[in-house]
């Protein structure tokens, strides 16, 4: 294949999915690593560094309109990380030491887990009648705007939280992904923090996460720059018309969809990891 | 469990610096790649590319001193990775930031959380990880 051909296939891929990525909540990497890996035959590695790009790119791409919005918390970002960044640079190493296929069946396996979750029923799990002693010494409850009036809220279980978030980033940095899935769980089920406060916070964190493992790729040679430039340009694209259209669209369908593709990816991401043909 | 519940809010202005900043990192980031993107394909777009096993030993800029080395000599790939390099230092200028945010604010217990996850970071700057 010429470097021109393989430009413009991942250029259009990538597109497609930061623009998928941003109407379904679901990360680019997840559509970036079976494009790379099944559709055009790179190696796992190379298909990892250039995700993990892609997660930087959109998560500072979308927190830049968040963050403005005022709804993320950026105190629950900063203590969560602690643990998100240790744990990421934790995954990297793990990858190297165990073979290519299996880190291939887990993705594989995270992949199904992220199509559940983009259509599970979301609950507001927010209680603001308590709170605990360690949020309160972390100074993590706050507020957010709902209809123009800020809403208070509290945050629960800090510690298991915490914990959540080391699950999370052991597998961004193992398998080069935002595991956005991983840290709403962390955020809403276990911390009850409010949901477009999650969102939001997790975005948030997940640039940073993923640059502590990003760091570590680029010095193990698995970012290519030739394929790196395809997939920035395209995802950075397709998340922001995605955004844009976001506004004006019902997603439901459209995750339903693209769930069933993903659940197809996901199996032939376990197939080829189990049968060798990585 | 207490039930004293204190909020924070957080700042306006802090937060308006940080959107702008996120957005001009990832903006500047993807038109030095866009430039670099084009120097590459004008010099090699015929030639054959296959990423089919990974070799580390043969990796194209794989470190910030080998990035500067390719910037000299107007490498199209070593224009691409300095905008790739520039994306991942975005999320880690926000962190400088906000640290420098909570100083401001005397909030000293958050500027040392930043700290840290400032100094985890910049452990992988150098952490060199056998293959």
């Amino acid at each position: 294949m010429t470097v021109l051909l393989f430009t413009i296939i991942v250029l259009l891929g990538a597109f497609v999915a930061g623009l998928l990525g941003s109407l379904t909540g679901l990360g680019g990497g997840v559509i970036i690593i079976p494009l790379l890996t099944l559709g055009l035959g790179v190696d796992i590695h190379y298909a990892i560094g250039a995700s993990i790009i892609s997660v930087i790119a959109t998560s500072s791409g979308s927190a830049a309109a968040y963050v403005k919005e005022g709804i993320t918390n950026i105190r629950i970002g900063m203590f969560l990380e602690i643990a998100t960044t240790i744990s990421a640079i934790v995954g990297v190493i793990i990858a190297t030491y165990i073979k290519a296929d299996y880190i291939i069946v887990i993705f594989g396996l995270i992949l199904l887990f992220s199509a559940f979750m983009m259509l599970r029923k979301k609950i507001d799990h927010s209680n603001n009648e308590k709170t605990s002693v360690l949020a309160n010494y972390f100074k993590l409850n706050g507020s957010y705007p709902v209809d123009g009036v800020q809403k208070q809220y509290a945050v629960h279980h800090v510690v298991g939280g915490f914990a959540m978030m080391f699950v999370a980033g052991t597998l961004s940095g193992l398998l080069g992904i935002g595991s956005g899935a991983l840290k709403v769980i962390g955020m809403d089920n276990i911390m009850k923090i409010p949901f477009k406060v999650s969102t939001t916070t997790s975005n948030f964190m997940m640039g940073v996460t993923a640059a502590a493992s990003a760091l570590v790729y680029l010095h193990k040679g698995q970012i290519d720059p030739a394929i790196a430039m395809p997939v920035t340009i395209g995802v950075i694209s397709g998340a922001t018309i995605g955004a844009k259209i976001l506004i004006r669209t019902k997603t439901d369908k459209l995750k339903l969809v693209f769930a069933v593709v993903v659940v197809f990816l996901a199996l032939q991401m376990i197939y080829k990891g189990l049968t060798g043909a990585a | 469990m207490s039930n004293k519940i204190k909020h924070y809010l957080g700042d306006k202005d802090v937060q308006l610096i940080l959107g702008t900043l996120l957005r001009i990192g990832v903006l500047v980031s993807t038109a030095i790649v866009i430039i670099g993107g084009v120097v590459f394909l004008s010099t090699q777009k015929n030639q054959t590319v296959s990423f089919q096993n990974f070799n580390p030993e043969q990796a194209n800029f794989s470190s910030v001193a080998k990035i500067f080395t390719g910037l000299k000599a107007m490498d199209g790939l070593a224009i691409i990775q300095f905008g790739v390099l520039l994306l991942i230092f975005t999320p880690i200028a926000r962190v400088v930031f906000s640290i420098f945010s909570f100083l401001m604010e005397k909030d000293y217990m958050y500027v040392v959380i930043g700290i840290i996850v400032l100094c985890v970071i910049i452990t992988s700057l150098y952490l060199d990880i056998a293959h």
